[in-house]
């Protein structure tokens, strides 16, 4: 297997910092907040390496950091410290050392996001198609009867009417609109997807539906994932391999069988038997 | 009136406006900033170009002041007063092929311009990226990157709503390259002048303190797709004819469009004025050259 | 056949360290035992032995406390399954080693045929291809046709272990975990079950199974370990996972 994403130490901070940032916060303080100068330690040490056609979990509560880690990933946040390796067409990109263009580039062409949030992923000025016209039109495909086709052809595979592809987004409802965002995302052929809550908020149905078509799409593509959930069942359904987080910290990481049946630490434990 | 300096300005500002200039020229379609003087008249009435003719205009030399076509609306002739009054010694003139400077809003002389003149083009809104982007810092990184997918998405919503680019004037135009410039609000049948223009290009916006410039001979391409390429206003009537001008009778010109106020008809007019005026004396020496001819 | 050593649990022990109720439960203690290819080994012992415990160990389900798996993969290289990497062990189970537990789990929404037909097409085999196989096995399992192309959602007791069974058989990995294949099963397809092992046995494959009823292992079993419960220990331990 090929490794395509490799994170060390990741870090986020907010505020001033001081020395003792990272040793009085975490799971054993049971805070976030430095009690010396009131940073706050969203994540810390994160690290972990993600493989071709893989899909990792982080799972944890609101607050846990796992949504931090993915946004220093998809470069809508500057980490604290730590660095990501990303390995993309025999290349090696060393994440944070990248100059903005370049970063631009990665999370235009290479990277794709998909928010809990379709505010934050689609741009509501403009229809579903021109939405995804714009994620080829930053990589460079100026054809306009090929972006109409490209677009239509993701819109249907992700089960969005063609005929609706001139509509605003906010005449969808939220499924339709995480729909339109997964082929937003989709539509430069990413090799690596990052989903952060997507299917929360969602009727029961509707999140079953958009989890087998992240389900398919992760078969027929190979496309490597990372899934933030604080859902047991999106985890279980998706994810080869689990990290847990907690107060900022990875309190636990494993196969997602291993972590649900066997899990190591006190936190996942009673999670784990709060929802099973 | 201080007429110890010539040009209005002192002499710091119009140096400061001469290093803003040679900075543009050298990085075409770029937005030089410039602290933009206070003038005598209101910010939005041309201080931008203004300024640029004020700083660069110089004894000897003749100017031409035009505003959409026309040497003699109010605007223009006020702004030709204006430097003729600050600047002894020059000479002003309405003839597109005698000027050194031509001074002008919303339009690009009909006759082509020459590697010995200069255009001003006064710009109200400077920025091609401020219908898209309402953060200049953002907009500034965009640039940067020659990032401009979402003014292309734009085109791509225009094309979807109404099956062709509905974008009249002010067309965002890539120079060199790299920066898309607003090029003013010039109608789409100006923009192609800019391509390869002969004579250097200067655009200055006095409320936004921005300066730029397209050189000579520097390439203008109009944002478009590879299918749906730009183009120009079409003057065909309903018949596939080629609508000309109802006062000189050219078909080749831009045209501005009046009802005829006694019969109610649409009738269409070169917008040049100097252009119209030019192409009926050319009509009045050949027939007074026929009458000779024929005397 | 000659008989290879395929996988070697050395020593191993598993206990829960359960922290809510701040107890330690052991399941299985010192647990020596040796698998072979074309062969089976039969785990046999009373509930609350660990023999559950042993399987999900080896196939990562469970964290060893203490010990060794020693594991031979296709290529000779041995490793330990309780130090090997994740992806390591994600590539075994997808290459090497198939586990049919008692519970079927299966992605929601799937066909039954698609369901069994997962790990071949995983393995990067055409799906019709791999459907074609499922159906094969399907049918040997006695699962009657109609039920193939419905989800396993509603099914009973019987027919997801069926289904189960064909799933882990269709694979045909070097080796194969099988927590009480037959338990829920009418006779006919128990004896259809254990004709397909050992069928599978013939084709070299190494299984390690648990057996509750003795003449199945007297039947099927090459070599039989049996496992005490772990002294001192509690109640109920298999049941915890």
């Amino acid at each position: 297997m090929d490794e395509v994403l490799s994170v060390r130490g990741l870090s986020k901070r907010y505020g001033q910092g001081c020395p003792a940032c990272y040793e009085l916060t975490g799971p054993r303080f049971e805070t976030n907040l430095c009690p010396r100068c009131g940073s706050v330690v969203a994540a810390h040490d994160v690290s972990f390496s993600l493989y071709q056609g893989e899909i990792l979990g982080i799972m944890g509560e609101s607050g846990s950091g796992k949504s931090t880690a993915v946004k220093c990933l998809y470069f809508d946040e500057p980490p604290s410290a730590g660095s990501a390796e990303f390995f993309d067409q025999g290349e090696a990109y060393q994440l944070f050392d990248l100059n903005n263009a370049q970063q631009r580039r990665l999370a235009n062409q290479r990277f794709g996001m998909v928010y809990q949030n379709p505010h934050l992923g689609l741009n509501f000025d403009i229809s579903a198609g021109g939405n995804i016209a714009e994620r080829l039109l930053m990589s460079n495909v100026d054809n306009y009867a090929q972006i109409r086709q490209r677009a239509i052809s993701l819109l249907s595979r992700t089960e969005v009417l063609a005929e609706r592809m001139d509509e605003m987004p906010r005449n969808f409802s939220g499924g339709m609109q995480q729909r339109v965002q997964i082929a937003k995302a989709l539509a430069t052929n990413p090799p690596l997807l990052f989903l952060d809550e997507v299917t929360t908020g969602l009727d029961l149905s509707v999140q079953a539906a958009i989890l087998d078509l992240i389900l398919e799409i992760q078969q027929q593509s190979r496309t490597s994932m990372i899934v933030v959930t604080h859902d047991l069942g999106v985890i279980r359904l998706l994810a080869d391999r689990t990290l847990v987080m907690k107060y900022g910290r990875v309190i636990e990481s494993g196969l997602t069988d291993q972590i649900l049946e066997d899990p190591q630490h006190a936190y996942t434990q009673r999670l784990v038997a709060s929802a099973l | 009136m201080n007429q110890e300096h010539f040009g209005f300005l002192d002499e710091y500002a119009k140096k400061e406006v001469r290093r803003a200039t040679l900075k543009a020229v050298a990085i075409p379609g770029y937005q030089v900033p410039y602290s933009s003087r206070e003038m005598p008249m209101g910010r939005g009435f041309g201080t931008g170009g203004l300024q640029l003719t004020l700083a660069l205009i110089g004894r000897g030399e003749t100017l031409k002041v035009i505003d959409q076509g026309s040497d003699d609306s109010v605007n223009a002739v006020n702004l030709r007063s204006f430097i003729e009054m600050t600047c002894p010694g020059i000479h002003t003139t309405i003839r597109t092929e005698q000027a050194d400077l031509i001074q002008s809003r919303h339009r690009i002389p009909e006759k082509p311009l020459r590697e010995d003149q200069l255009l001003v083009l006064q710009v109200p809104y400077p920025d091609a990226l401020v219908v898209v982007e309402a953060s200049e810092d953002r907009r500034k990184l965009l640039h940067g990157e020659a990032d401009y997918s979402r003014l292309l998405v734009k085109l791509y919503e225009d094309i979807v709503k109404f099956s062709e680019i509905t974008i009249s004037h002010r067309y965002p135009t890539r120079i060199n390259g790299h920066y898309v410039i607003d090029p003013s609000p010039i109608p789409r049948w100006d923009v192609p002048k800019l391509h390869n223009s002969p004579a250097l290009i200067l655009l200055g916006a006095g409320r936004e303190k921005k300066i730029y410039a397209v050189p000579p001979y520097t390439q203008a391409e109009p944002l478009a797709f590879e299918d749906v390429p730009f183009r120009v206003e079409d003057f065909s009537d309903e018949h596939g004819q080629r609508r000309s001008c109802v006062r000189c009778g050219c078909n080749s010109s831009f045209l501005d469009e009046y009802v005829d106020s006694a019969t109610g008809e649409q009738v269409y007019r070169c917008s040049d004025s100097d252009w119209c005026n030019q192409q009926l004396e050319q009509q009045q020496g050949v027939e007074q050259a026929v009458e000779v001819a024929n005397g | 056949m000659k008989q290879q050593l395929v996988l070697s649990v050395e020593g191993y022990s598993k206990a829960f360290s359960l922290h809510e109720q701040g107890t330690v439960i052991p399941s299985a203690k010192d647990v020596n035992l040796q698998v072979y290819s074309a062969s089976l080994t039969a785990l046999v012992g009373p509930t609350g032995a660990g023999k559950s415990s042993i399987l999900k160990g080896i196939y990562r389900t469970y964290l060893a406390t203490s010990g060794q798996l020693f594991y031979t993969m296709q290529s000779g290289k041995r490793v330990d399954l309780v130090q090997a990497d994740e992806h390591t062990i994600l590539t075994l189970r997808r290459n090497e080693i198939g586990f049919v537990t008692q519970f079927l789990h299966f992605l929601p929404r799937q066909p039954t045929e698609l369901v069994v037909a997962q790990p071949l097409i995983q393995r990067g085999r055409p799906v019709e291809e791999a459907l074609a196989v499922a159906r094969d096995m399907l049918a040997a399992m006695n699962l009657p046709r109609r039920l193939w192309s419905i989800s396993p959602a509603t099914f009973s007791g019987g027919e997801k272990q069926r289904v189960n069974l064909a799933r882990g058989l269709v694979a045909k990995p070097r080796l194969l975990l099988l927590d009480e294949p037959t338990a829920s099963l009418d006779p006919i397809t128990c004896e259809r079950v254990l004709r397909q092992i050992e069928e599978l046995k013939k084709e070299g494959i190494a299984m390690l199974a648990i057996f509750h009823q003795p003449e199945l292992v007297k039947r099927i079993a090459d070599r039989v370990v049996e496992l005490e419960p772990p002294l001192n220990g509690q109640t109920q331990l298999e049941d915890i996972a």
